[in-house]
C-alpha cells in the first residue's frame, strides 16, 4: 500500500537510487515509477511484499496499528507499513523469511516453538508476532513473561492465540539458557 | 472410551505450521497475477441519496485507467434476502455505499481517479437506528420494503424457515407463573468482528459468460452458489479458496466485494484485483446485527420457565444477507438454552442507513440471548433464584426439542451437558462466589468484585449438506478434495486426521487439494461449528467409502471377503491372519481408488457452552477489568487438544466478550458516519490485559460421529457478553443493561456522572 496519495506530476524525478540488506540479500532499487523501482511514497512492507515478492510479511490496518507488518531493522522490530523504503538506505533488514538458518534450512527455536505449541488460528499476524518475539530475545534472551507481553503489546490477535504465543516465546527462551 | 485412536485427540502440529512461521504460506493479498488491473471503489459521502448525475470522463480519460462503472453501465446484478440490492444502484444507502468502481493499472492511479468522477447527490433523510426507522413517517431505505421492514424467511433454510417462536399457550403460561418480568433490553454497539486480513477478490472473466474468483471466503462453494444467483444464472462461476486470515463468520458475506471485481474484469477482459482498505473493511462490510427485544418471561419459584412473550427487533443495517437465517438460528437457540413449554416471540427485521450487519460467529444466538438474558436476570433476581441453577435447569435435555431454522419441531437426542456445567462451575468456585443479586463477591477499598455466568448451544452442528472424495494412491498416499478454506480453525488439518484414522495411514501421507469449485464436490463451508460433525463425517465417509473399495479389490486377491480385511500403513491384511497381505502398491499406477463421502444435515444434536467471568470494577473510575474467564464444555472427543485450546480462548476476541466490555461501532448519529473505523480508535484487547482463562472440557462420546465428536469453536464467544453484564452488575450492586459497560456507563449507573451521552443508544 502506499503511504500517501502521490501527486503524479511531469516534472522528472532526479535519478537516485536506496541501498538496503533484505535477509542477508543487498538491494538496490532506482527511486522511480517503473515496475521494479522504489516511489517516494512506497512504504517498506509494500516494497516487500510487491517489489521484492517478499509476501511473509503482512498487511492488516496499513497504519502502524496492528503489528502485523513488523519486521527486524537494524536490530529493532519495527512496523514496515510506517517506514518509507526511500529512508532504509544502508539499513539491515530481516523477515520472517529470513529467520531460518540460510545454510541449512533448519527453523529458527522461535518459529519450531511457535510450531509445538499450536501458537497461531489463522496465522495472519504470526510473522509479525514472531519478528517481534525475535527481536525482544535478541535484545533480552530470557526476558520474564511481563516481558514478552509488554513487547508484544502492540501487536493485533484476533483469535487470540495470545496464550499459545507466550507460551512459545517462554519454551524459546528455556531454551536457549 | 475404549477407543485407542492413533492421531484423534493427540497433539499434533497444524499441516500448514511450517508455512505459517516461516510466511511461506499464501494469503489471498500474497497470490500474483499475469496482467493484473487494480479495482477501487468510489464510495458515498452521504447516508442516504439519490445518485442525480455522474461524470466519469475525467476520470476515463486519466492515463492507465481501464474501466470506470457507475449503476448505469452494469447488468441487473442484485443480491441480499430478498435480492433486491443491486450491485451499484442509483440510490445509495449508507455512508460508504458503491457508487462507481474503476479499474487501472495500479492502485494509486485507480485511487486518483476516484476522486476525478463527478457526482451529484440528492440527498435524503436517513433513518439510523431502530427508533426512527420504525417510526410511521420514516424515510424508506427501500420502496420495496415498507416501514423499513425486511420480509422475513431465507430461500436457503425452505419454504417454512422460522420466522418467530409460537407453541403453547402464552396466557396460560403466565397465569401458572409466581413471577413475571417485561421490559426492553438491546445489544445494539454492533462490534465488529474484525479479523486481521481484510476482504478481497480477483476476477478474471472468459467470453462469453465464464468467470473465475479468487477470494478471502473459508467457503468458496457457496460463493458459487451466492454470486450464481446474483448474477441472474446467467454466468457460469469458478471459485478459488486460499488461506484465509481469519472470519469469524464474516467473511461469507464477500458477495459484493466479488461481484466488483467481477464487473471490471467484464469490462476489461483482464484479472482485477478489489482488496477493500481496513477502514473499507471497518465502515463497510459486515458489523454484528443491532439487537433489541421487548418481552415478557414468566417462571416459576423453582426457576421452571412458563412464558416468553415478545417481540426482537434486529437491525440489519442497508441490506440483509443472511439476516432472515440468523433470526431463525438466534430463535431456535434461544429454545435450546430456554426449555419453556409457551412461547410467542415474533421478529421484525429492519433496514436503516448504515453499514450492513451480517454473519458473525454467534449467527443470531449471541445477539438474541445478549438481549434476553438481561429479562431473564430480572425474573431470576425477582424469584431469589441462582442464575447457574437457572441457567443449568433450563437447558436441552435429552427427551427436549426446539424448532430449528426449517420450522421443524426436532426431539433432542444429544447429550446431558448439565454435568459439564456442574464441572465449570466446580472449577470457577460459583457456589462459593455467588453472594446473591446486586451483590458484589469482594470488595477491596474502591474496587468491587463480581460474577456472572452464560450459557449458548447451537444445533448447527450438524446443519447443511456436506461432500468430500478420498483418492487412495498405490503408494500408500490418500488426497482429500474439499472445498474448505483454512481460516485459522485448523479444522482442514483435522480433516486430515479423520482421514488418516480411518485409513491408518501415517498423517503425512494424507494431502489435499486446494478449495477449487471446478475441482472439489459440493462444501458448504466452515461456518456455525458444524466443522467437526458435518464436514468431518463427509470427510469420513468418503475415506470409508476408498476403503470399502479398495477391499472390494483386494479380497479376490486374497481369496476372502472384503468384509474379512483390514489396513494399516499401505498394506491390506486378513483380519487373524496377519500373515495374508497386499501392498495398496497392487493397484498399480495406472488405477485410481475414489472415496465419494456425503453428510446430510442432521439438527437433533446441539453443542453447549456455558461461561463463567469474574470482573472486577473500579468505582473511582469505572474501569471494567475481565479477571477470569471460566469455559465448560463437552465436545464428545477432542479432535486436537490444541487447537481447540485455541478456538476456546478466542471467546475474549471477534466481538465476543470484549463487546461486552469496551468493543463497539460508534456511527456519529446526525451523519451516519462511523467515528472508529480503524484499528485505533476501534479498540481491541492486548497482550498487556489477558484475563486469566481456564477450560473445563469433557468428553462424553456422542455416539453418531465416527470419533463421537462435536464442533464447540463457534460457540465460544456467545454466552460471555451477557455473562460480563451480569457481574459487572453485581458488581455495582445495580443494574446495568447497556453493551459495552464503558467506565461513563459504570459511573452514571453508580450515580457518579450526570445523564449526557455520547454517542449512546437509545
Amino acid at each position: 500500500m502506499k503511504a500517501n496519495k502521490a501527486k503524479r506530476g511531469t516534472r522528472s524525478v532526479p535519478q537516485r537510487n536506496v541501498g538496503f540488506t533484505v535477509n542477508g540479500e543487498y538491494h538496490q532499487l532506482n527511486v522511480g515509477r517503473e515496475v521494479g523501482e522504489i516511489a517516494p511514497s512506497d512504504t517498506l512492507a509494500w516494497t516487500l511484499r510487491e517489489t521484492l515478492g517478499l509476501t511473509g510479511t503482512k498487511i492488516s490496518c496499513d497504519s502502524g496499528a496492528c503489528g502485523c507488518c513488523t519486521v527486524i531493522m537494524d536490530g529493532n522490530a519495527v512496523l514496515s507499513c510506517k517506514v518509507l523504503t526511500i529512508e532504509c538506505q544502508g539499513k539491515t533488514i530481516t523477515t520472517i523469511e529470513g529467520l531460518k538458518d540460510p545454510k541449512t534450512g533448519a527453523l529458527d527455536p522461535l518459529q519450531r516453538a511457535f510450531i509445538d505449541h499450536t501458537a497461531f488460528q489463522c496465522g495472519y499476524c504470526t510473522p509479525g508476532m514472531i519478528m517481534t518475539a525475535k527481536a525482544l530475545l535478541n535484545e533480552n534472551p530470557h526476558p520474564t513473561e511481563g516481558e514478552v507481553k509488554e513487547a508484544l503489546s502492540g501487536n493485533f490477535c484476533r483469535c487470540i492465540s495470545h496464550y499459545q504465543v507466550i507460551e512459545a516465546v517462554m519454551a524459546a527462551t528455556d531454551e536457549g539458557k | 472410551m475404549g477407543d485407542n485412536y492413533r492421531y484423534i485427540g493427540k497433539p499434533t502440529p497444524r499441516s500448514d505450521a511450517a508455512g505459517i512461521v516461516t510466511g511461506a504460506v499464501l494469503y489471498f493479498d500474497d497470490l500474483k497475477f499475469q496482467n493484473l488491473l487494480h479495482g477501487k471503489v468510489l464510495r458515498s459521502p452521504h447516508a442516504h441519496a439519490l445518485v442525480k448525475r455522474i461524470d466519469k470522463s475525467k476520470a476515463e480519460a486519466l492515463p492507465g485507467v481501464k474501466a470506470v462503472l457507475t449503476w448505469e453501465d452494469i447488468p441487473d446484478w442484485k443480491g441480499g434476502t430478498p435480492r433486491t440490492l443491486r450491485v451499484l444502484d442509483k440510490k445509495v444507502r449508507y455512508m460508504g455505499d458503491a457508487v462507481a468502481l474503476v479499474a487501472a493499472t495500479s492502485e494509486t492511479i485507480a485511487e486518483e481517479a476516484l476522486d476525478l468522477i463527478d457526482v451529484e447527490y440528492e440527498v435524503l433523510p436517513a433513518v439510523f437506528d431502530l427508533d426512527s426507522a420504525l417510526k410511521p413517517d420514516a424515510p424508506l431505505v427501500y420502496d420495496e420494503f415498507p416501514g423499513n421492514i425486511i420480509p422475513g424467511g431465507t430461500i436457503i433454510y425452505g419454504p417454512n424457515c422460522l420466522k418467530g417462536v409460537v407453541r403453547g399457550d402464552v396466557d396460560k403460561g403466565f397465569a401458572e407463573a409466581d413471577v413475571i418480568t417485561e421490559g426492553t433490553f438491546g445489544y445494539e454497539n454492533i462490534p465488529n468482528a474484525l479479523p486481521a486480513e481484510s476482504v478481497g477478490a480477483v476476477a478474471l472473466w472468459e467470453e462469453p459468460n465464464r468467470v473465475t474468483v479468487w477470494g478471502t471466503s473459508q467457503a468458496p462453494y457457496m460463493d458459487k452458489v451466492t454470486l450464481f444467483h446474483v448474477f441472474n444464472r446467467q454466468v457460469e462461476i469458478r471459485t478459488i479458496g486460499n488461506h484465509v486470515g481469519g472470519s469469524f463468520g464474516t467473511k461469507i458475506m464477500c458477495w459484493q466485494v466479488q461481484a466488483y471485481a467481477v464487473l471490471l474484469s467484464r469490462a476489461t477482459g483482464r484479472p482485477v484485483k478489489v482488496m477493500f482498505t481496513k477502514e473499507e473493511h471497518m465502515a463497510a462490510f459486515t458489523l454484528r446485527v443491532g439487537s433489541r427485544i421487548h418481552a415478557r418471561v414468566g417462571m416459576k419459584k423453582d426457576g421452571t420457565l412458563t412464558a416468553i412473550q415478545g417481540t426482537w427487533y434486529v437491525d440489519t443495517g442497508y441490506y440483509s444477507f443472511t439476516t432472515q437465517a440468523q433470526v431463525a438460528v438466534g430463535s431456535g437457540e434461544l429454545m435450546i438454552m430456554a426449555q419453556c413449554p409457551n412461547w410467542d416471540l415474533k421478529n421484525i427485521v429492519v433496514a436503516t442507513n448504515r453499514n450492513a450487519s451480517g454473519s458473525t460467529r454467534g449467527f443470531g444466538g449471541q445477539e438474541l440471548k445478549c438481549s434476553f438474558i438481561p429479562l431473564l436476570c430480572l425474573a431470576m433476581q425477582k424469584a431469589g433464584l441462582d442464575p447457574f441453577d437457572v441457567l443449568k435447569k433450563n437447558y436441552v435435555k435429552p427427551g427436549g426439542g426446539y424448532y430449528w431454522r426449517d420450522g421443524q419441531w426436532y426431539q433432542y437426542r444429544g447429550i446431558d451437558y448439565s454435568t459439564a456445567m456442574d464441572k465449570g462451575a466446580e472449577k470457577f468456585g460459583w457456589k462459593k462466589k455467588w453472594k446473591g443479586w446486586l451483590t458484589p463477591t469482594a470488595v477491596n477499598g474502591s474496587k468491587r468484585i463480581g460474577i456472572g455466568v452464560g450459557v449458548h448451544g447451537n444445533a448447527d452442528v450438524g446443519e447443511d449438506a456436506a461432500e468430500a472424495y478420498v483418492q487412495l494412491g498405490y503408494n500408500g498416499t490418500a488426497t482429500i478434495f474439499l472445498c474448505v478454506a483454512e481460516h485459522g480453525t485448523g479444522q482442514k488439518s483435522n480433516y486430515a486426521k479423520m482421514a488418516a484414522e480411518v485409513l491408518q495411514i501415517p498423517l503425512e501421507r494424507i494431502s489435499m487439494t486446494p478449495a477449487d469449485s471446478l475441482v472439489t464436490p459440493f462444501e458448504f463451508g466452515p461456518v456455525g461449528s458444524r466443522g467437526t460433525y458435518a464436514i468431518g463425517s463427509a470427510v469420513i465417509n468418503a475415506a470409508e467409502d476408498g476403503k470399502r473399495k479398495l477391499f472390494e479389490f483386494a479380497a479376490p486377491k486374497l481369496g476372502v471377503h472384503p468384509e474379512d480385511l483390514e489396513t494399516a500403513d499401505g498394506i491390506v491384511f486378513v483380519k487373524g491372519h496377519p500373515e495374508k497381505t497386499l501392498k495398496w502398491r497392487a493397484l498399480g499406477n495406472d488405477r485410481t481408488i475414489l472415496g465419494y463421502g456425503r453428510f446430510e444435515p442432521d439438527f437433533t444434536l446441539c453443542n453447549c457452552m456455558m461461561s463463567f467471568v469474574e470482573v472486577e470494577v473500579d468505582t473511582e473510575t469505572g474501569k471494567v477489568t475481565l479477571l477470569r474467564v471460566v469455559l465448560a464444555t463437552d465436545v464428545g472427543q477432542i479432535i486436537d487438544p490444541l487447537g481447540l485450546e485455541g478456538q476456546l480462548n478466542g471467546c475474549i476476541g471477534s466481538a465476543g466478550i470484549d463487546s461486552a466490555i469496551f468493543e463497539e461501532t460508534i456511527l456519529n448519529p446526525a451523519s451516519g458516519h462511523i467515528l472508529n473505523a480503524n484499528m485505533i480508535d476501534y479498540k481491541w484487547r492486548t497482550f498487556s490485559e489477558l484475563p486469566t482463562i481456564e477450560h473445563v472440557v469433557l468428553e462424553t462420546p456422542i455416539p453418531t460421529h465416527r470419533f463421537h465428536a462435536v464442533g464447540v469453536g463457534e460457540v465460544a464467544t456467545s454466552p460471555g457478553p451477557s455473562a460480563v453484564l451480569m457481574a459487572v452488575s453485581n458488581a455495582v450492586g445495580t443494574w446495568l443493561y447497556e453493551y459495552p459497560v464503558t467506565p461513563q456507563r459504570v459511573l452514571r449507573a453508580l450515580g457518579k456522572v450526570g445523564n449526557a451521552k455520547r454517542g449512546d443508544t437509545k
